[in-house]
């Protein structure tokens, strides 16, 4: 299914094409994996991009924070601080006790995901609009839940898939694993929804909506809808994690 | 039906197919509105608590979503990765 969405994003060719429109990765180079032709798209530079832009970030704040003749916080810290204080905020709100735990992972989570959202801001492609991208991330949280269940109630957590009544086996297993397909859809579909309609805008429409229109959808696609997404996959992860840790 | 091909008649099914999954938007935007008139008035009532009732509100917002991503993900398949052509 991974592969089959990856394919349907990178524009395979197949079905219909818009002539002007261009929302969809492109194939940039193939490789060969193990017999199987894979492909380096754009969603993989867009998203080298954004680590790098990620990692720049964070040495400048670093460099910022231990300089020689440190007296007094300077600007940079303060940002800095103030980002962190919030973020520690949000998970500490959310999570109570296990927070101290998990909030190394939920940070990194969202400001990788932020940036990626607004990525499109600066003209990149969203690499979270390339559903193996969200696919990782939400396997990476659903083996975080798993993890927490087996950690907390060790083999109970399998007793209690047939909790209620023993019928319900099936429907808890199946509830159990649509949490990181539900919670990768819901970021990919967000966000490709957004490429798409800009992708839209920017081909179909005549010039004179191009200059200064976008700006306003830009703000509502890429940003509002962006940090919306990202905090809710972070909720959602921890809302996941605490259940199970709390059970 | 003269001169209409084979492949011709499911890219026009596909595109009516897409069409119609997209109707699944119909259902989180009355969810996400009724959401929001809650918590309109949960805030009107209670205005300390704002913003946790914000939060609140855009969660549950973003989860009653996902169904009509769902459509917006069958239309976009059913558009650009269309698995009917492959079976004539």
């Amino acid at each position: 299914m991974g592969m089959l969405m990856t394919n349907m994003m990178a524009g395979a060719g197949s079905g219909v094409m818009l002539a002007d429109a261009d929302f969809t990765a492109h194939y940039l180079m193939p490789i060969n994996l193990f017999g199987q032709k894979v492909f380096f798209t754009t969603t993989h530079v867009c998203t080298c991009i954004v680590l790098i832009a990620i990692l720049a970030l964070a040495f400048y704040a670093r460099h910022a924070v231990l300089k020689e003749d440190y007296e007094v916080p300077n600007n940079v810290q303060n940002v800095v601080e103030m980002l962190i204080e919030f973020l520690d905020g949000v998970v500490a709100n959310n999570m109570g006790r296990h927070a101290k735990a998990f909030s190394n992972y939920i940070m990194t989570l969202m400001i990788f995901i932020f940036i990626a959202n607004t990525s499109g801001l600066f003209g990149l492609r969203p690499p979270t609009a390339d559903y193996g991208t969200t696919l990782a991330l939400a396997l990476i949280s659903f083996v975080l839940i798993q993890y927490s269940a087996f950690k907390t109630s060790g083999l109970r957590a399998l007793s209690d898939l047939a909790k209620p009544i023993p019928i319900l086996l099936p429907i808890n297993i199946i509830g159990e694993i649509s949490t990181p397909l539900s919670m990768s859809l819901r970021l990919f579909g967000n966000v490709v929804s957004g490429t798409v309609m800009m992708g839209l805008w920017y081909g179909l429409l005549p010039v004179f909506v191009k200059l200064g229109l976008p700006a306003f959808l830009h703000v509502y696609f890429d940003l509002f809808s962006g940090a919306i997404q990202t905090y809710v996959f972070a909720m959602l992860t921890m809302v996941y994690i605490t259940d199970k840790r709390d059970a | 039906m003269n001169g209409i091909t084979n492949e011709g008649l499911v890219l026009m099914g596909s595109a009516i197919g897409a069409g119609l999954a997209v109707i699944a938007g119909i259902g989180p935007g009355i969810g996400q509105g009724i959401a929001a008139g809650y918590g309109a008035s949960a805030v009107g009532r209670n205005p300390g608590a704002r913003g946790e009732i914000m939060s609140t509100m855009l969660l549950g917002q973003a989860v009653a979503e996902t169904t009509g991503l769902y459509g917006l993900v069958v239309a976009l398949i059913l558009l650009f990765a269309n698995p009917l052509i492959g079976r004539l």
